[in-house]
């Protein structure tokens, strides 16, 4: 009894990708019809990739069907595991490319998000470069951006690009589905070196504890001992209002952000441009993640052609208390890393806080003083990590002490 | 048709000594060839020949092509000012299979998707070969072997230089023109066709036998300014309409939205800035493709910023260009052709934005041309080495695909950048060796890619220029082998057949690679 199983996209406006339908049979061999735009160059090495990869996945006759659009090795890989276990269901092999050498990086728990970028997960053309436009975070989304036909696809594409895809030293992140059903895609991700899973539609602290223990078990089970952070994302009502209980449901949470569309029309009105009508839930996650220890990251903002409107966004954003804000498309994030730059006259005044520290520490005094006036841990804390921010974004050397701050 | 005898030139390649019956010279090196003799000149007319009143004009084409003297193996030349709107040359060998002509040579200056119908003409023998571009289809014609003579393909200066020479008799040039007189002057800047200038027609209006101009909006004499002289025409006719307005210009340039492209546009001009290129007078060319357009507005926001103005530009100009000439960032733009509306409006009423020809620009045999002059000039190519030789005609895969157009001129510039990405789908662009041989290294001294710039060895200046800058420049050999590992290995070669179905001149009419047929 045989089933067909097909994946991926074709078409004249597929480019990266491929469509691959399998038909196992019972005897036969394994016979593949191949048209490549690529076939002068790569005809070879797709048929090496599909033989190697049906007798991994244990399909030994099968007719084999595949329309590739200049696919990348990974994808054909991905395409043709899901075509497969369309066809067999109960395939439990997995056709995994080898983890390269630029997918091991690490992260850190507070290191700079100001901005990460969604990447959906059943487009590798658009992950392949992502790294390369340099956001703080790449996402790879399992969840709104992939059809709902397309979940079990998007999986191994995911997979396949965290262990084949240079993202050039952002923080790999995924976000998986709404749980209960996100549970399902942690398998599919956590033994690949995601540093960050983003939980949507996040509203109790259940959650986060769920995504949690089901990571800490399959890192466990992996034998595997770097730790996996969370980011959940509030997007309704109750999930605002839970915002603190969710911020610190867990250690493993690094940052707490918020999702405006769904969160607008459960309040019963429209996201608008003013953001009016969000003021508070943002004002709350904020709030929340601050007091839970966390980063505040606010929403994405969604017109790709509007880059005023976007600056002002961020400048918004960063007046909020936010750390970071979301984007959809690469342009963007160079204009959320200079809206999240502090200003020079910031710079200047955490610059003075940060020596009034270093001398109170040199005299061993257990109040910094600047002038007259007293200063409190927290403001030497947010004055040391703008000073931080600001030598990394370029705008201040990294050795102002020693005299290089006077040309910054 | 015999087997072509093959000879290694200068740069290693095996190209034909003999070309469609004449001798060919194999390249010889950047600057190392010196053609002796005279130029190349028609008969000499007199005006006793011609109507006292001025009025040249006849029924139709066909009428023109047998006043003109049509017959078997003549040389038949047209124009690409009309891009892929063009209605003019698959008119002329239309009139010519009506005429019962055969083995004609088709010398344009470029062809385009719109000239398919040709491949008929070649099959049922009216046209022998086509000397020129060969694009889309017709390369694909060319590389299965189609076609019974050789091609060849010339960049518009090495057109230029061959029609200069003698290389190329041109027995019959038709000379498409969006606004005429009886008299045959003519110009592209008025009428439904207009495309701004025809200086891709001025050599052949000099030195063919006999020029037609073919028009769709006669106007009464004087037709000024007079792109092309009536002087030198012997023939004018109309048809209802010489070309498809939508497909010669676009209303709108449109700029890339694609990231990896931007990112390289902005690169690229990141790059002319910090090796101080983008100096107060200086001066560039970037052509109308996606990634140069961007580039050019890139430059422009840091010229406007710098407070820099250049002396000129020089196009395919477009809105974008024009924008910077009425905005005062340039002097002047020197314009080979006009890719939108704006760009035509802009050579109407500026008098700042002049026309340009591959004489003034690209001419081997000229005492001096424009593209040598320029401060940098920012080109495409389907394939780089690792020696930094480029390809622009076919791609890996080896099919003919593209014409070499100013290309080759343009790599005469002080500085020779291109941005290109490292590798298209699952393609590498940064190879061992390039497929197809269009311009040497030595030539190209900036590859810039999304995954870094690499700097031509031989430019050492430039390395230090731009050194402490912060611009990721990464030796060619690094992106290529990162590259290929996430392509998954280099490309297999294509597999030729022995026969050599093109060949690719250099700007000085030697040949410095063969396309061979596939298969």
């Amino acid at each position: 009894m045989s089933q067909k199983g097909q994946a991926g996209r074709r078409g004249d406006r597929v480019r990266s990708d491929c469509w691959i339908s399998v038909e196992p049979r019972d005897s036969g061999g394994v016979s593949i019809e191949l048209k490549s735009r690529v076939e002068a160059m790569y005809g070879a090495a797709i048929r090496e990739t599909i033989e190697s990869g049906l007798a991994a996945l244990g399909v030994e006759h099968a007719a084999v069907e595949v329309a590739d659009a200049g696919a990348l090795p990974f994808v054909l890989m991905a395409r043709l595991e899901a075509a497969v276990k369309r066809a067999r269901p109960e395939t439990e092999a997995e056709l995994l490319p080898e983890m390269a050498a630029w997918s091991t990086y690490g992260t850190l728990r507070d290191r700079f998000r100001r901005s990460r970028l969604y990447l959906p997960g059943d487009q590798a053309k658009l992950m392949i470069n992502a790294g390369l436009h340099g956001p703080d975070g790449v996402i790879l989304d399992l969840e709104d951006s992939v059809a709902t036909t397309e979940k079990d696809a998007a999986r191994f594409v995911v997979r396949n690009a965290l262990r084949q895809v240079d993202f050039q030293g952002a923080e790999r992140m995924v976000r998986i589905n709404q749980i209960p059903a996100g549970l399902d895609d942690l398998p599919y991700v956590v033994p690949h070196n995601p540093h960050v899973i983003l939980i949507p539609k996040c509203e109790t602290p259940e959650h986060v504890t769920a995504v949690d223990e089901r990571v800490k078990a399959i890192l466990a089970e992996q034998g595997i001992d770097t730790p996996i952070y969370l980011m959940p994302i509030v997007e309704s009502a109750l999930g605002c209002w839970r915002a603190y209980e969710i911020a610190s449901a867990s250690d493993s949470v690094v940052a707490l952000t918020i999702g405006l569309e769904d969160y607008t029309a459960d309040i019963g009105t429209q996201r608008t441009n003013e953001g009016r009508e969000s003021f508070w839930a943002r004002s709350q996650v904020v709030n929340a993640a601050r007091a839970a220890g966390v980063q505040p990251i606010d929403t994405v903002f969604s017109d790709v052609t509007d880059m005023d409107g976007l600056t002002a966004s961020v400048l918004e954003a960063k007046s909020l208390g936010f750390d970071g804000k979301g984007c959809i498309h690469p342009r963007q994030i160079e204009v959320i890393h200079r809206g999240f730059t502090p200003t020079e006259a910031e710079i200047e005044k955490a610059k003075r806080i940060v020596l009034a520290f270093d001398e109170a520490e040199k005299k061993g005094l257990g109040v910094v003083s600047l002038g007259s006036k007293m200063i409190d841990p927290p403001v030497v804390k947010r004055a040391l990590r703008t000073v931080d921010l600001a030598v990394r974004s370029g705008v201040l050397s990294g050795n102002w002490q020693e005299g290089g701050g006077e040309d910054a | 048709m015999p087997k072509a005898e093959l000879a290694r030139n200068a740069a290693g390649r095996m190209v034909p000594t003999e070309i469609n019956g004449r001798e060919a010279v194999p390249y010889k090196g950047v600057a190392a060839h010196r053609p002796t003799g005279t130029r190349a000149a028609p008969a000499i007319p007199t005006v006793m020949d011609y109507p006292d009143c001025g009025n040249k004009t006849v029924e139709n084409i066909k009428a023109a092509l047998e006043a003109a003297g049509i017959r078997d193996g003549m040389t038949i030349s047209t124009h690409h000012h009309l891009r892929n709107g063009d209605f003019v040359a698959n008119a002329v060998f239309e009139a010519a299979a009506e005429l019962g002509v055969k083995d004609l040579m088709w010398f344009p200056s470029a062809s385009f998707p719109c000239h398919a119908s040709m491949i008929d003409h070649m099959k049922n023998g009216v046209v022998h070969h086509i000397e020129g571009s060969m694009n889309g289809p017709l390369g694909a014609f060319c590389s299965s072997g189609g076609m019974r003579g050789m091609g060849v393909l010339r960049s518009h200066g090495g057109r230029y230089q061959a029609v200069q020479d003698g290389e190329v008799h041109i027995d019959i040039a038709v000379i498409a023109a969006p606004t005429a007189d009886p008299f045959g002057n003519a110009h592209g800047l008025d009428g439904p066709a207009a495309c701004g200038l025809l200086g891709f027609a001025l050599a052949d209006s000099q030195y063919a036998d006999k020029v037609i101009v073919v028009t769709d909006t006669l106007i009464e004499f004087p037709c000024v300014p007079w792109q092309i002289q009536g002087n030198y025409v012997d023939y004018v006719t109309t048809m209802d309409a010489i070309g498809d307005a939508s497909k010669i210009v676009s209303g709108t340039t449109q700029i890339t939205k694609s990231p990896d492209r931007l990112r390289i546009a902005e690169m690229t001009a990141q790059f002319v800035r910090e090796a101080g290129i983008m100096e107060q007078g200086f001066s560039f060319q970037a052509g109308a493709g996606g990634t140069a357009l961007s580039f050019a507005i890139f430059l422009m926001e840091m010229m406007r910023e710098a407070g820099v103005t250049a002396r000129f530009v020089r196009g395919g100009s477009t809105q974008y260009l024009t924008r910077m000439l009425e905005e005062g960032l340039t002097d002047y733009i020197l314009d080979g052709q006009t890719f939108d509306l704006d760009g035509v409006r802009s050579m109407r009423e500026n008098p700042t934005h002049v026309n340009t020809s591959p004489f003034t620009s690209y001419n081997y045999h000229g005492k001096g041309n424009f593209a040598s002059m320029l401060d940098c000039v920012v080109l495409g190519a389907t394939e780089v080495d690792v020696n930094f030789n480029a390809n622009v005609v076919t791609h890996s895969d080896g099919q003919l695909l593209h014409g070499i157009g100013g290309w080759q001129n343009c790599l005469f510039s002080k500085c020779t950048i291109l941005p290109i990405p490292s590798f298209r789908d699952r393609i590498p662009v940064l190879v061992d060796e390039v497929t197809t041989l269009c311009g040497p290294g030595e030539l190209i001294d900036v590859i810039v890619t999304e995954r870094g710039i690499a700097i031509n060895p031989r430019r050492e200046d430039l390395l230090s220029a731009v050194s402490g800058s912060g611009l990721p420049i990464r030796p060619i050999e690094e992106i290529k082998a990162e590259v290929e590992t996430i392509v998954g290995g280099p490309p297999a070669k294509p597999a030729f057949g022995d026969r050599v179905v093109a060949a690719i001149k250099w700007v000085d009419g030697t040949v410095i690679d063969s396309v061979r047929q596939l298969g």
